[in-house]
């Protein structure tokens, strides 16, 4: 009599999770990566715009630039300080201010003489985060205290053509919803090849793959045993993480169906538990597996369209990185839980992450048979 | 042995206490050991020998008691920095304190410089011991690359280097064949006879070796049991052999425990039934043979032994029986099956027990004996009745729910077998499953084994380096090389050769097969008379080189030199250190960007005039944005923004055109993504600053002139184009820098720890500062070479123009590199494994560097502690410097403040690690 091949794919991965009950190391970093690194993504990111150093040269003294100065305030700005043309250079050069306002002498004489007199504002253009939409908001409060102070003087009407800006899916940009739910699918991914990878090894430094290999089970069996267990482990935490932490704790409004996008994390599990075992037959040792996981994480999490938008990279960039599993779950995921979308929009994503998991499960399986003598 | 009357000590021990965290190692130790002689430490594994010995060698931290070495005491770091010359310490295990990836020459150079030998005097001494143990012509071999016993010698020879008055070795022969083994200790003998003040204390499993030792310490549990020469133990207790003394010195309640193991003939009653049958079955590595046409028959119910040294093929050999490795040449069968992978029916009838200790530590007793019963398939109703039967059978019962960590060794093996047997196989393929169980242990799995042969007729295919375990076999066969030598009832086998014991026999086989080690040749007439250390060379160098204070460059060299041929020869390490830099700057670099270009926006004209299309084309002519077709329908427009296709939506009301021309209040309506808030800023900035400028022109086209009241003129500095890739990569030059230096500076230290080699920090006279100076010094190269790759690298790649002074930068990367490798050193003071290192390194470099560095926002903008870290971290200030030299075309006259500011850092770090870094293990 044989064992049903599955009913020993599932005695397995019952053993996987024993094992992990009793590895304090790897249930702290379960724990530790869905709650509090969610919750500090989520809370500490500061918006855009947070307490930008600026630095004003008031060569006016005038009302108006009094005004000015008194509108560039926290929590966008921090409080400006006044110096001197030359302090400002050298400030800029030693990165402390990223801008400096230099109101020119009788300012306010001109503008009220209707000569349209221009302000400078330098921008360190480095500080990337600041720069561009600082220099809108400076621009627009500028303006807007200039045409107040006018229109208090004078009187004046208003633009004939307004533009209606709406934000849609997240009306007031709050970082805390984007910050949270990205620290989750990149999560989702690290942690996945984490365990599964260190399944492999453990075994390995324990002797116990070469126990397991004189047993009735096969290489297919023990693989599968540990992606379902392990994918299992990240899915419920995750699960909980999104219910709990962001929507309880973080209050995060999650438009889309948590359902579907406990499906889309599945799937993606599935190649990117694939993925930890790969690496796992590759290092010879834990040490080994960890410098492969900084070099295997970092493009992942930083190249896949969940930091920064993939259109703003090279064309080689964003089609290597089509590869990847993440891409196409990123995607996904930002489309589920941010945009509410449904299954009629995401399912090319979802194919693309089954493909791609089917042809990394074979790639990891081929490499585990052909690793397994030499590693037990 | 009377040479050396045993007056003088060489040690002495009292009240000697050590603890592991809650495990006694040693409890209550008093000894004195006396000078001069050979001394042995007799006892099973795990029973506080080597902690004895390393608490000698000064390796380890007294806890408690005192411990006086060459009439000092061993706590005091001055005394112990005085005799640690005069001292030589091979710890347990193969090779353990010797550079795996380095030859034979470059470890012995190693240790001859740590002792502040100069080229010359090294070059003699390294010849002169080669010579004399027969690894001079193997100088360029990799240690890795060695067998066993060559390890060994290598170990005694990096040992002796410094002519020690104390020579302490523990297990030096463990799993090493009994040829070497023999070798091994004439080798010592004529040592002792060319330094007759020179002590040796050994600690041996091997009953039978002791034999020859003139004074013996016999331990369990951490205690001493007897001391004495082994004539007085026998006498003692009355005993013929001293594992039988070794029995009879053990407790009471132990010895109870002990069953003497009675053999049973083995007759065969199943005809000629064949369990295992081999012909010419052969396994290459590459061009190493590990196993070289082995064939034998193994008739059913037959204990069959295999008898050899480690890495003679015997394991290669079972695994190519069990189907776990597929043989290059010739066949195997197992009950005239022949062996394949693939055959899971033949599985079921094998049972397997591997070399190491290869359960679930983590399932119970009962999980794992269930686990394995269910994956063998054992009927689901028969489950519990066989899992209870097996475990009082093999005395199990009582610690069925307790984890196998907390087991004596013995009962964990007795588990194994347990597990190995819980489907009931007929065939039991065992790997040296006695290896480090102690004697009581042993006899009653050997009286286990027995019965399991003799009563179930289970075939037994065993292997073991233990003669008198070999006795107890029904036939075995002795193998070297690869090769069996011969395969014979052991009796048999002695007759045969005419010798009273086995291992003679064994070794006369080993001498016919020409395993003839190269100390027999160098022993022969030719060089017999050169001396194994030159007597007037040590007198000469009797004044031994500064060894006393003061800061020794070649002892800190000497450790950079190790550091740097180590690291070229570990590929994995090397790859992180290099390719791992390039491919996170191009990761970093592309992945951290803030440019929003090429967003895709689409409209939704319900004009359709050529305002409104006018309108459309100021947004497309932008590089900043790509336009889609046109939405037909707000179905349209929802369905496509949820996708993400769009990031942008436009609606132009109906009658724009006309309401336009009419000068009454025209709405355009625009829906920004805000899934990605950085990203909508931008998105947002970019369509107001659009809407504005074709209202202007329009104005403008209509000759009315919209003069504002005042205007604002931005001047974007350093960076025009605000593109990131100028911004970011001279932050990423930065991060990377710190990060990787730091992380091999780490696991440099760690993977000592965990390897072992870090007693060689602890008993030379090597000094703190010169570990960690020669430690830092390679890595800071490596690192000066990532600087100028990735200097490089930004500026023809990544086309980012430095415009300021290259030097400063340089100078600045010099001390930032000092400082990370410093923090690298610093994190290794208290981290133990190479992935908690990994780990700690992350958390202090990447995540400080990120968050509050001023990478992404600058530090000014921070608060409360994160503005602290900010302002105290030193890679705060290399990006400024970087950012300075790169895109701010800034000198070193201006950037002062932060180079100090990283100058002082490196001090502060290396201070730090200094008073942190403990001379000895704990």
């Amino acid at each position: 009599m044989r064992l049903h091949p599955l009913k020993a794919i599932l005695h397995l991965g019952v053993k996987e999770l024993r094992g992990l009950a009793r590895d304090p190391m790897m249930l702290f970093l379960i724990v530790f990566t869905f709650t509090f690194s969610i919750y500090i993504a989520g809370s500490a990111m500061p918006d855009t715009l947070h307490n930008a150093p600026i630095a004003i040269v008031d060569e006016d003294q005038s009302a108006l630039s009094a005004r000015i100065t008194a509108a560039l305030q926290p929590p966008y700005f921090a409080p400006p300080s006044h110096v001197w043309l030359t302090e400002a250079d050298k400030g800029m050069d030693a990165g402390m201010y990223t801008f400096a306002l230099n109101i020119p002498p009788n300012f306010q004489r001109d503008v009220l003489a209707g000569k349209s007199p221009s302000i400078q504002l330098n921008v360190d253009a480095t500080r990337m985060s600041q720069a561009f939409t600082g220099n809108g908001h400076i621009q627009q409060i500028v303006l807007s205290e200039v045409d107040e102070f006018v229109r208090h003087v004078r009187g004046a009407g208003a633009a004939p053509v307004e533009l209606a800006l709406r934000m849609r899916f997240n009306p007031n940009l709050t970082q805390s919803w984007f910050g949270s739910l990205m620290e989750i699918i990149n999560n989702v991914t690290m942690l996945s090849i984490v365990l599964t990878g260190a399944a492999i090894i453990r075994e390995r430094e324990h002797g116990t793959i070469e126990h397991l290999l004189v047993m009735p089970v096969s290489p297919f069996q023990i693989m599968v045993a540990k992606v379902w267990s392990m994918g299992a482990v990240v899915l419920v935490g995750a699960a909980l993480a999104l219910t709990v932490i962001v929507q309880r704790v973080l209050h995060v409004r999650v438009d889309g169906s948590i359902a579907l996008w406990l499906c889309a994390a599945a799937l993606h599990l599935g190649a990117t538990t694939s993925m930890g075992i790969f690496m796992a037959t590759l290092a010879r040792s834990m040490p080994q597996f960890g410098l492969l996981l900084v070099l295997a994480i970092m493009p992942l999490q930083l190249l896949s369209g969940g930091m920064t938008p993939r259109e703003s990279m090279p064309e080689l960039v964003r089609t290597i990185m089509l590869a990847a599993p993440t891409t196409h779950f990123v995607s996904a995921s930002q489309a589920i839980l941010y945009r509410g979308a449904g299954l009629g929009v995401v399912w090319p994503q979802l194919l693309a992450v089954l493909g791609i998991g089917a042809v990394f499960f074979v790639i990891a399986l081929r490499r585990f048979r052909s690793t397994l003598s030499r590693m037990a | 042995m009377d040479r050396h009357p045993l007056t003088s000590m060489v040690a002495r021990l009292r009240g000697v206490n050590l603890q592991y965290g809650r495990t006694a190692a040693l409890s209550d130790v008093s000894l004195d050991i006396p000078a001069g002689a050979m001394v042995g430490l007799i006892g099973p594994d795990g029973v506080g020998k080597s902690s004895l010995l390393s608490l000698i060698a000064g390796a380890r931290r007294v806890q408690r008691g005192t411990v006086e070495v060459l009439g000092g005491d061993m706590a005091r770091a001055r005394h112990r920095r005085d005799v640690c010359t005069r001292i030589a310490y091979m710890p347990q295990g193969l090779g353990k304190n010797l550079y795996p990836t380095l030859s034979i020459e470059e470890n012995l150079q190693f240790f001859s410089r740590l002792f502040g030998h100069n080229a010359a005097e090294s070059r003699r001494r390294i010849d002169d011991l080669t010579r004399s143990t027969g690894l001079h012509q193997f100088l360029d071999r990799p240690v890795g690359k060695l067998s066993g016993g060559m390890k060994q010698k290598l170990g005694l020879c990096c040992a002796l280097i410094h002519d020690p008055d104390l020579l302490i070795l523990d297990e030096p022969t463990t799993g090493v064949d009994p040829l070497a083994r023999r070798q091994f200790w004439e080798l010592i003998a004529r040592l002792r006879a060319e330094r007759p003040g020179m002590s040796v204390i050994v600690a041996t499993a091997y009953m039978e070796e002791a034999e020859q030792f003139e004074w013996l310490v016999v331990m369990n549990d951490g205690k001493v049991l007897a001391t004495g020469a082994p004539a007085d133990l026998h006498r003692q207790t009355g005993m013929g052999s001293l594992e039988a003394a070794f029995i009879a010195l053990l407790p009471e309640e132990k010895r109870r425990e002990h069953t003497d193991v009675k053999l049973v003939p083995f007759v065969t009653a199943d005809g000629d039934e064949i369990a295992i049958e081999s012909r010419g079955l052969t396994k290459r590595f590459g061009d190493f043979v590990a196993v070289d046409h082995v064939t034998m028959r193994i008739r059913r119910g037959e204990i069959f032994g295999f008898i050899g040294s480690n890495g003679c093929g015997k394991t290669t050999t079972m695994r190519m029986l069990t189907g776990l490795l597929p043989p290059t040449e010739g066949e195997a069968a197992l009950f005239g099956h022949p062996v394949n992978a693939h055959d899971i029916a033949t599985r079921r009838r094998v049972g397997y027990m591997s070399q190491s200790f290869s359960l679930y530590k983590e399932l119970t007793v009962r999980q794992n004996l269930l686990l394995h019963a269910r994956l063998f398939s054992v009927p689901k109703k028969d489950i519990p009745g066989q899992v209870t039967e097996i475990a009082e059978r093999f005395g199990l019962s009582r610690d069925i729910d307790a984890l196998p960590e907390s087991l004596p060794l013995g009962v964990r093996q007795r588990l194994s077998l347990a597990v190995a047997m819980v489907h009931g196989p007929e065939l039991l393929i065992l790997d040296e499953p006695t290896s480090g169980v102690d004697p009581i242990a042993r006899d009653s799995f050997w009286a286990l084994m027995i019965e399991l042969s003799r009563r179930d007729r289970v075939t037994i295919f065993v292997s073991t380096h233990f003669m008198n375990e070999a006795e107890r076999c029904d036939r075995i066969s002795f193998m070297h090389a690869g090769k069996v030598l011969v395969s014979d009832a052991p009796a048999e086998l002695k007759r045969k050769r005419q010798v009273t014991t086995l291992e003679d026999a064994f070794i006369a086989y080993l001498v016919d097969a020409g395993a003839e080690s190269p100390v027999k040749t160098a022993a022969g007439p030719a060089t017999r008379s050169e001396p194994l250390v030159d007597q007037a060379a040590t007198s000469e160098t009797a004044a031994r080189p500064s060894r006393l204070g003061g800061f020794s460059v070649q002892r800190a060299l000497s450790y950079s030199l190790r550091e740097a041929l180590e690291l070229r020869r570990d590929p994995v390490r090397g790859a992180l250190a290099l390719v791992g830099c390039i491919v996170l700057m191009f990761v970093i670099g592309f992945g951290i960007t803030m440019d929003v270009e090429n967003l895709s926006f689409a409209v939704l004209d319900r004009d359709q005039t050529v305002l409104s299309r006018d309108y459309a084309l100021s947004l497309s002519g932008s590089r900043y944005f790509t336009q889609r077709a046109p939405i037909a329908d707000y179905a349209e427009l929802d369905h496509r923004m949820r996708t993400g296709e769009l990031s942008l939506a436009i609606e132009i009301p109906p009658n724009f055109g006309r309401d336009l021309e009419r000068g009454g209040p025209v709405q355009i309506g625009a829906w920004a993504d805000g899934a990605m808030p950085q990203r909508a800023e931008t998105v947002r900035g970019y369509v107001q600053g659009m809407h504005q400028h074709w209202l202007a022109e329009q104005a403008r086209r209509r000759g009315i002139d919209l003069a504002s009241n005042a205007t604002v003129e931005s001047r974007y500095r350093y960076n025009p184009d605000v593109r990131s890739l100028p911004a970011i990569v001279p932050a990423v030059v930065p991060l990377l820098l710190l990060m990787i230096p730091a992380m091999l500076a780490t696991l440099s230290v760690v993977r000592e720890k965990e390897l072992g080699s870090i007693i060689n920090f602890y008993v030379t006279p090597t000094t703190r500062a010169e570990f960690l100076l020669g430690k830092q010094l390679p890595y800071v190269g490596l690192g000066v070479a990532n600087f100028l790759l990735m200097s490089v690298l930004a500026v023809t790649v990544f086309g980012v123009a430095m415009k300021g002074s290259f030097l400063s930068l340089l100078l600045a990367s010099v001390l930032f590199i000092a400082f990370a490798t410093g923090f690298g050193l610093f994190v290794s003071t208290f981290v133990r494994s190479q992935i908690a290192a990994m780990f700690a390194t992350m958390l202090g470099t990447i995540l400080p560097a990120v968050q509050y560095a001023g990478l992404i926002n600058p530090v000014s903008s921070l608060q409360g502690a994160g503005a602290v870290i900010g302002r105290l971290y030193p890679a705060t200030h290399m990006i400024t410097v970087s950012r300075g030299v790169f895109s701010k075309a800034l000198a070193l006259g201006d950037l002062r403040d932060a180079v100090w500011a990283i100058a002082l850092s490196v001090p502060v770090s290396f201070l730090a690690t200094v008073l942190l870094l403990r001379k000895q293990g704990r």
